[in-house]
């Protein structure tokens, strides 16, 4: 009798033990649609690994962005897991602060999109894995077009552009032929607008990393964007972000709106858009210059090098960024809800291009970027829409809020590029570049 | 004597009373109309007040993609554990600048909340490689602690100024009775200054409640009070507003009832000396 009871007590024991075992993954994410959704779905990985359980962190971008920071450089190793953008890798995976990420032929590293895969390796070694990827282009309003007699063309200029939204902006009707954002910050509206300035032949730093704002290509830049959002633009545009673009071009305020591809699943969701049945799209617009004015961004997933459960997360990144993983969306949420911008095969897949009509666009502006090579003369950074060194975001920022205040009428083209060129050329000599 | 108040002036100012009091409570009630909202109408220009589709699917949604109650439990923990420590080091502290004080305790006092001067970002990185280190990250202990010392210059001034009324001869009395120096505060201070500490107590459970960035920047997913809850629903790509209002509904509502009901109370405590 006593024996039996130790036995079914060593069995329990053992029992408790095993389940002890399991490795709990915290994974710090932030709160976008496919983000929500590879959480609704990860049952299907815990299925399958018993031994792994996940916890979530979902965060706003800005606070993850400063959470994961404050983390990861302090090796606190809170996260096994971190969302991540093409900003950071290159810095991240420079300071040695991420792991190396290999996987087993059956991930097919070659079939993720070459610009993502470059955007997120140093010396060729993948240190974040794509869970979607976006690039920017046009998105405009099929009826006003017609009824103003125009015509988008697949590969618009910067020219067209200016032009046909002076054409349809109708001021009494509240209906502003471009909506493009103005909120101060390095991922608002200087985003759009290091991208653009790309096209218009315009770099942040030369070779010898000085600030290049005072080039003539940065004041044709800058002029063009505040003439047209003057002429064209709804009131109020220096405090516009993603959210409020989306707001105004749903709601049928917009005549054309230039932003990131993700926007595409929104403007044409019945339950949400006004105009989704009236929505076109082209590639964003270029001066012929070789360049066109779209970013590259993609979420993407890595391993702190704070971690002590490296294998079990990057299992994990695996099954999220695998192909596998994009047919599970598919069969659960149809082919419209996989996550885009990271695979080649998902571009060549029939049943994709049938339910996302933006997907050949998106594709085609994804591979029209370059973050290695972003601008028409040479630079000596990586990235398209930001430039990958840490001192950005301060800099970024503090030149965002010139050039917002010019588009509210605050100061002129001139101050807020003189401006500009002062506080960037003060921060990169505290910085001690060039290095 | 009291002045005579025409009808009309006081009708008058019970309307202002009434204007302001809307104007103030009006971003809330704004945020739980929205909470009932569509995302699309969430947006809609020019927005809809009360005529619009009321739907709960907000709050479906948000209980169906965190854990609610987690959360609550642990803004309950870390919201009281943090005012009850400060409590029981403040009232001393309280007391001995009240009731002895030195040359130098005017000083003190200014230096006390001069710590409250330096923005909490500044010692973030500090603060965090030393929660590091003794395991405190991601604990509710470890805000416990960050947050006591975060809000115990309010809880010594506030309860410094309670104690000030209240005459020294009182405790001197006692003291000549015998009663020992614990005894003269637990029976003889303590209860006289009761509306004192309760509002003190209200105040500091509110403060450490609503706290978003030592319980933001220290948690991740274990400890994450509501704050953190709320913080998961704002997005810089897509419609949230809905969501997020949902989100804030639930989370300052426990604390919203709690003011409610010790509203008397944490009145009565805060004009506590004004009027002399």
């Amino acid at each position: 009798m006593r024996a039996k009871l130790l036995a079914m007590m060593t069995c329990s024991a053992i029992t408790i033990a095993v389940a002890a075992q399991a490795e709990t993954l915290t994974i710090a994410t932030v709160n976008n649609g496919d983000m929500i959704r590879m959480q609704k779905l990860a049952g299907a990985f815990t299925e399958k690994h018993p031994d792994i359980e996940l916890e979530w962190v979902t965060l706003e971008e800005n606070v993850l962005r400063q959470r994961v920071t404050t983390d990861i450089a302090t090796k606190g190793g809170q996260y096994d897991i971190m969302t991540i953008g093409t900003y950071e890798v290159p810095i991240w995976a420079a300071q040695k602060w991420l792991v190396p990420l290999d996987f087993g032929p059956e991930y097919d590293v070659d079939d993720l999109l070459p610009a993502i895969r470059a955007g997120l390796s140093m010396d060729g070694t993948l240190y974040a894995a794509p869970f979607y990827g976006e690039s920017s282009f046009v998105m405009y309003r099929k009826d006003l077009f017609e009824e103003a007699g125009l015509e988008m063309p697949e590969a618009p200029s910067w020219d067209f552009i200016g032009e046909a939204a002076r054409k349809i902006t109708d001021k009494d009707n509240e209906v502003y032929g471009i909506c493009l954002r103005g909120k101060a910050g390095w991922g608002e509206n200087m985003a759009f607008l290091t991208a653009m300035a790309n096209s218009f032949g315009a770099r942040w730093f030369d070779m010898e990393w000085k600030p290049q704002f005072d080039q003539p290509e940065w004041k044709e830049a800058l002029q063009f964007y505040i003439d047209l959002m003057n002429d064209a633009g709804p009131p109020g545009a220096s405090s516009n972000g993603f959210n409020e673009n989306l707001a105004l071009f749903q709601t049928g305020k917009c005549g054309m709106w230039i932003d990131a591809t993700v926007a595409a699943s929104f403007v044409s969701n019945p339950d949400e858009s006004q105009v989704a049945d009236k929505v076109g799209f082209a590639l964003a617009p270029d001066k012929g210059l070789g360049k066109r004015g779209n970013w590259l961004w993609a979420w993407s997933l890595a391993v702190p090098a704070g971690s002590q459960k490296t294998d079990a997360a990057k299992t994990f990144i695996a099954w999220a960024t695998s192909k596998e993983y994009s047919e599970l969306v598919a069969e659960k949420e149809g082919w419209a809800n996989v996550p885009p911008g990271t695979r080649t095969s998902l571009y060549e897949n029939p049943a994709y291009q049938e339910a996302a009509p933006f997907a050949d666009l998106t594709i085609k502006s994804i591979q029209a970027a370059d973050p290695t090579s972003p601008t028409v003369e040479e630079v000596p950074y990586v990235g398209v829409q930001f430039v990958a060194i840490p001192e950005f975001q301060g800099i970024g920022t503090a030149v965002g809020q010139q050039f917002s205040a010019a588009l509210a009428g605050q100061s002129s083209v001139d101050q807020a590029l003189s401006n500009a060129q002062a506080l960037t050329q003060r921060e990169m000599q505290k910085a001690g570049y060039p290095k | 004597m009291a002045r005579a108040v025409s009808t009309r002036t006081r009708l008058t100012f019970t309307v202002i009373g009434w204007l302001v009091g809307f104007v103030i409570f009006f971003p809330i009630l704004w945020t739980v109309l929205t909470s009932f909202k569509s995302e699309g109408a969430a947006i809609a220009t020019p927005p809809q007040f009360l005529f619009f589709e009321w739907t709960a699917e907000n709050y479906v949604e948000v209980n169906s993609r965190s854990d609610y109650l987690k959360h609550f439990m642990n803004s309950v923990v870390i919201s009281l554990g943090s005012t009850l420590l400060g409590l029981l080091i403040a009232i001393p502290a309280a007391w001995a600048m009240a009731f002895a004080p030195t040359k130098r305790t005017k000083d003190v006092l200014l230096w006390m909340l001069s710590t409250k001067m330096l923005p909490a970002v500044g010692v973030l990185v500090p603060i965090y490689l030393l929660f590091r280190d003794a395991g405190l990250l991601d604990t509710r202990i470890g805000l416990v602690l960050v947050l006591t010392m975060a809000n115990l210059p309010i809880i010594v001034w506030m309860l410094y100024t309670y104690f000030r009324e209240i005459p020294g001869d009182i405790l001197e009395a006692a003291r000549m009775d015998g009663a020992s120096l614990a005894k003269e505060i637990i029976y003889v201070l303590t209860p006289m200054a009761v509306p004192g500490i309760a509002s003190t107590l209200l105040l500091n459970i509110i403060l450490a409640w609503n706290e978003a960035f030592w319980t933001l920047n220290l948690t991740a997913a274990k400890a994450a009070p509501l704050t953190a809850f709320i913080a998961s629903y704002s997005s810089p790509e897509g419609l949230f507003w809905a969501k997020l209002s949902a989100a804030s509904t639930l989370a300052i509502a426990p604390i919203l009832i709690m003011g409610w009901f010790s509203q008397r109370q944490l009145v009565r405590g805060l004009t506590f000396g004004a009027v002399k």
